[in-house]
């Protein structure tokens, strides 16, 4: 039975097994490869993504337990206010390394800084300690997100 | 987007241009580039051997010069993180005078005769040396190319070449006012001679060197449009994943696919010797398809292999005499002689890579050849291994490369290109085949363990007269460039070991080779140096201990003779606060290594908590890595690289029982995470001596740092790795 889900403001039918993740979901079947693939357990973050503004991880999520909620993937994350800077910040902070988890990371850090305008640094722990960078670029992470905080403009 | 500067580029390269001229030192060559630009050919020269007669050039790198203006690097490096694709056009840029964003670089397709990497001696990006390899020779072409555009600004104009400037991609002459740009140059530079001598610019007079310069990729990685070789989607692309023998060595006796092939978006089952694949629509269906595969395997020969099994007959290796590596006077003399002696084994564990971009390749078998999508650090040796895979010829392989979501010695190897043709035969059109990470981590190819075996005698004062270690391990050099294993060793299972920094004057290093049965070994970040560092340096913190001396002035005492290394420990020691008091439970260890050519100390400070748990607090790390390229991007590399040590030292360790490996996944094989992650400071020294490697080095040096700062903590030596917290409990 196909199901329809929104995601991006885009509504997109797909005919899958109810309880397909919606990580294979976004990547193979609609072919947006922004969100990535690192466990399947949800132990590592890679594939994050917002339903209705909540950091999940869309490796264990089956596409039925969506219905009509939003989805929002890293292709659209600059268009809300925290995402934007977020992004911003891990430009001027050069964050990325070899670059894979850090989807999934922008997408943590963003629903952190919607709900919490200004994190602390055991805000932050608790956040993003379920985003693993292989690459260690923790200690730029954590910098970007309390530059992203002081931010006070509308991003980049 | 940037992303677009950064291009793979499989077709053959158009050579056409006629060489006019060759420079004195045969490494330089200069000619027309197609479509009317000037190419400049250089072959990057190789390590301790001097440039090759002229007649002989053969040149492995490109610089082109367009009509439009447009600067054309080709490399043969690749990007996973290390920044490189930012800092090899700075060296071009610098001497060439234009700006970094002219400057365009292109992925040089496979060809292991004309890309290998200098100090490999094959194509490939590791061992921390694109700098290194491209420190002189690309500036050269940089100046060379600058000089000819200048003469052939001048002869236009019929002035003086010493009159005209060189600035941001045009050449002018103040007197007159006239200015041209490089590509309206280029086709008359390209008659040109070569010219003989072309003066570098001195270190004071660097305008981009040395500065902080923004990496060409990051915005496609902050938006998810960068593309890895997991995202390629080939035009009617299946999608498989697969189980491969739990046993190294073990083959499939029997499957029963019949649940596999009901699920939804399942297509097809293949079965080979020793592993079986689900290809189907996409990843989910062929995920579910695994787990209702019903797989009988015939286990074979290691079916019984334990990792202690492994590790006894490596101790018992390092009893027999191996291939001396390094003698320097008399150690048994010096021994017998000395007021007392140390000894101590030591060993490491096998370690898997665990990339976040699980391994991954794809490939379209066609009748006529083979194509193939992969993120790989040595994309030659990929396509000679698909194309023996596929059976087609090598010329009829195209290897499209990706960036790499990770990459730490893991992705120089062909066995999942290999796998993937193997299944891809089986497949009509483009499949790509992706491994679960439990897959990824039970079948990579993995850091050897070691053993080691140190003694050391000490005068009357407590300092070292004689330095003795045996360990045992595997070669992986032996196995991956079979020509650089020599009379039972080579200088990548060496290095770190040998060659100390420290002044002792008698020195004995002797190598096992023992290869561990059904399980396979490979590269991992910091290579040679991340066994070997954390024993020399480890045992260096024993002696100061048993001379009853601070382990940073017993150091600096056999420094003497080493003074980049003196000065970095210096830094890192008056950084960290040495010597001031700390709390109960919590240390400070200091480690110095030489290693890719760089200077390195560190000061961990740790915390042990009653149940012995280890928290790394703070890092302080002092480098001298020569001219620095590009210093946000030394400072990104030794954060990233102490996070990976730290990795290791407390988390890291694969385990084999049964012939299996015992992990798993991320719940198993433990990454440092977010609030485990220590501060991390980094001191650079300012310095003019050619660049070093930085992609590794600081995860060799981070290591033994955190075990001699659990020593002063608990007074409990670790010779093990990774940290037994079992080991550190507090008593009562």
């Amino acid at each position: 039975m196909p199901f329809t889900i929104k995601v991006n403001d885009n509504a997109h039918s797909v005919d899958v097994d109810g309880d397909t993740p919606l990580l294979w979901v976004l990547r193979d079947v609609l072919g947006m490869t922004g969100t990535k693939f690192g466990c399947g357990m949800a132990l590592c973050g890679a594939c994050t993504v917002h339903v209705d503004g909540i950091a999940v991880r869309s490796c264990i999520t089956p596409v039925d337990s969506i219905g009509t909620s939003a989805i929002t993937t890293i292709e659209a994350i600059g268009a809300t206010a925290a995402g934007a800077k977020i992004q911003r910040a891990w430009l001027d902070r050069e964050v990325p390394q070899c670059g894979y988890c850090q989807s999934g990371q922008i997408m943590s850090a963003s629903a952190l800084l919607a709900s919490n305008p200004r994190p602390t640094d055991s805000d932050i722990d608790d956040a993003m300690s379920g985003n693993i960078c292989r690459c260690g670029t923790y200690v730029r992470i954590r910098e970007a997100i309390k530059q992203a905080a002081q931010s006070t403009g509308q991003g980049g | 987007m940037m992303l677009d500067r950064i291009v793979s580029r499989p077709a053959e390269l158009d050579q056409s241009g006629s060489a006019n001229s060759l420079s004195r030192r045969g490494f330089l060559q200069a000619g027309a580039a197609a479509g009317g630009g000037l190419l400049l050919s250089m072959r990057l020269p190789f390590a301790n051997r001097d440039a090759e007669a002229a007649d002989d050039f053969a040149p492995n790198a490109f610089v082109r010069i367009e009509r439009n203006g447009q600067i054309v690097l080709i490399m043969p490096y690749v990007e996973m993180g290390q920044g490189t694709y930012t800092s090899i056009p700075m060296l071009i840029a610098e001497e060439l005078e234009v700006d970094l964003q002219q400057v365009q670089l292109e992925h040089a397709p496979p060809n292991e005769k004309l890309y290998a990497n200098p100090l490999l001696g094959v194509q490939a990006t590791g061992n921390s040396n694109a700098i290194r390899a491209a420190w002189q020779p690309l500036r050269q072409a940089g100046a060379t190319a600058r000089t000819m555009l200048v003469a052939a600004a001048a002869k236009r104009w019929n002035v003086d070449p010493a009159s005209c400037r060189a600035q941001s991609g045009e050449v002018s002459h103040a007197t007159s006012g006239r200015r041209s740009t490089y590509g309206e140059l280029a086709a008359d530079a390209a008659r040109l001679p070569v010219p003989e001598n072309v003066a570098l610019k001195r270190p004071e007079n660097f305008e981009l060197i040395g500065t902080p310069a923004k990496r060409l990729d990051t915005p496609a990685k902050v938006n998810g449009t960068a593309v890895y070789g997991i995202d390629v989607r080939p035009p009617g692309m299946k999608i498989a994943t697969l189980a491969q023998s739990p046993v190294f060595g073990g083959r499939v006796k029997n499957v029963n696919d019949a649940a596999a092939k009901a699920v939804k978006g399942v297509r097809q089952i293949v079965r080979l010797d020793d592993a079986v694949a689900v290809v189907a629509d996409h990843m989910g269906a062929a995920k579910k398809g695994l787990a209702a595969l019903k797989i009988e395997w015939d286990d074979g020969p290691h079916a019984k292999l334990d990792t202690n099994a492994i590790i006894g007959e490596l101790e018992k290796a390092t009893l027999n005499a191996g291939a001396v590596a390094q003698n320097i006077g008399d150690v048994e003399m010096a021994m017998a002689g000395a007021a007392t002696k140390v000894e101590a084994t030591y060993r490491v564990p096998f370690l898997a890579h665990a990339p976040m971009e699980p391994m991954n390749c794809t490939v379209h078998v066609r009748k006529d050849g083979c194509e193939i999508w992969v993120g790989s650090q040595a994309v030659a040796r990929v396509q000679a291994a698909a194309a023996k895979a596929a059976d087609r010829p090598l010329d009829k392989v195209v290897v499209h490369n990706h960036l790499i979501g990770g990459g730490f010695g893991r992705r120089l190897e062909a066995d999942g290109a290999i796998r993937a043709v193997e299944i891809a035969k089986h497949v009509d059109g483009p499949v790509k085949v992706v491994w679960t990470r439990e897959e990824d981590i039970q079948h990579d190819m993995y850091r050897p363990v070691f053993f080691d075996r140190v003694s050391a005698g000490l005068d009357a004062k407590g300092m070292p007269v004689a330095w003795s270690n045996r360990f045992a391990g595997s070669s992986i050099l032996a196995r991956w460039l079979p020509p650089a294993f020599n009379n039972g060793l080579d200088p990548d299972t060496t290095e770190g070991a040998i060659d100390l920094v420290y002044a002792i004057p008698n020195l004995h290093v002797e190598y096992v080779r023992v290869e561990p049965p059904g399980i396979p070994t490979a590269f991992w970040r910091s290579v040679g140096p991340s066994h070997n560092v954390f024993v020399t340096e480890s045992f260096m913190d024993e002696l100061a201990a048993a001379a009853k001396q601070d382990p940073v002035a017993y150091r600096r005492a056999l420094l003497d003779k080493s003074p980049r290394a003196q000065a970095v420990l210096e830094i890192a020691a008056d950084k960290a606060g040495w010597g001031r008091p700390l709390p109960g439970r919590v240390g400070r260890g200091i480690s110095v290594q030489h290693a890719f050519a760089t200077y390195m100390a560190h000061v961990a400070e740790v915390e042990v908590s009653k149940d012995g748990a280890v928290r790394v607090r703070r890092v302080v790390c002092a480098v001298d890595c020569g001219t620095v390229v590009n210093p946000d991007t030394v400072q990104a590399q030794i954060q990233s690289a102490v996070i990976f040590g730290i990795t290791a030292a407390l988390h890291g360790e694969i385990t084999l029982k049964d012939g299996r490996v015992e992990q798993t996944n991320f719940d198993t094989y433990q990454m440092l995470r977010m609030n485990e992650a220590p501060e991390i400071e980094v001191h650079i020294v300012r310095s003019s001596e050619p660049p070093g490697g930085m992609g590794e080095a600081g995860t060799s040096a981070i290591v033994p740092a955190v075990a001699n700062a659990i020593f002063a903590a608990t007074g409990k030596r670790l010779r093990k790795m990774p940290v037994d917290a079992t080991a550190l409990k507090q008593p009562g």
